[in-house]
């Protein structure tokens, strides 16, 4: 399972248990990854953190930890990618269908999408992982790249 | 003959979330027996597009008064509250 995540997964954009004070600084923490190792422009980290306030991602998910999935448009990236962070403390994201309400989200999953349709395996699985309490349970728990790509695995 | 009914799918850009929204729409309502013909847009496209389908199934705020049924709901994404979703697709559409 997963196994378009995982070959999309940017080992260097994983950052585990970390902090941020808000959700653009986390997009940045992860945007940055992602441009240091060549898979977007520098327009990526802005334009992620615009589409964020303009379109949030947050999504409310059973289980326990709540999840965000920024992107932005396809112009921003080179390569696609993904990028992962669990947050030590929970950060406010806004409701993707209802803005005025927030989420505190755990997991985010930053998405440099190249095109839609070429992606669109990726995109089910995140739904996939998204649906799957045991598999968000398991990546806030991981505490490297090894435990991600497991906790990936289960289904 | 009534054709299979049109659901509009938005989203915030037409990427990412549509698409996996559209699938999961079609695979969900083919299990019940319905066939549907999906196409995405991004909020800002729907009211132009509003007029051509039968329902607008969407991820993100549209704007109101489009003269066709609209659905707001995560579920086809996150899974809460998927049965339910349907459930009242599917009542929309047989209206």
């Amino acid at each position: 399972m997963s196994k378009a995540i995982l070959r999309l997964l940017e080992p260097q954009g994983i950052l585990l248990n970390v902090e941020a004070k808000d959700s653009s600084e986390i997009i940045r923490q992860l945007g940055r990854k992602l441009y240091e190792s060549g898979y977007v422009k520098e327009s990526f980290i802005d334009a992620a953190i615009n589409r964020e306030n303009r379109l949030p991602t947050g999504l409310p998910l059973s289980g326990g930890f709540n999840a965000a999935i920024p992107h932005t448009d396809i112009e921003h990236v080179k390569k696609p990618a993904l990028a992962l962070a669990t947050l030590k403390t929970p950060i406010p994201f806004r409701n993707m269908a209802f803005p005025s309400e927030t989420v505190e989200v755990s997991l985010v999953f930053l998405l440099a999408l190249e095109q839609p349709k070429a992606q669109i395996e990726m995109l089910q699985e995140i739904a996939g992982v998204l649906q799957a309490p045991i598999v968000v349970s398991a990546l806030m728990k991981a505490t490297n790249y090894k435990e991600v790509t497991e906790a990936l695995k289960k289904d | 003959m009534v054709g299979p009914k049109r659901i509009l799918v938005a989203c915030g850009t037409a990427i990412a979330t549509s698409t996996v929204v559209a699938k999961a729409l079609e695979e969900a309502l083919k299990e019940h027996g319905i066939d549907i013909t999906t196409r995405q847009c991004k909020a800002s496209e729907v009211r132009s597009l509003a007029g051509d389908v039968d329902l607008i199934v969407t991820t993100t705020p549209v704007p109101d008064n489009l003269g066709v049924p609209v659905i707001h709901t995560l579920a086809f994404l996150t899974g809460i509250g998927k049965e339910d979703a349907i459930e009242q697709i599917i009542a929309e559409l047989k209206n």
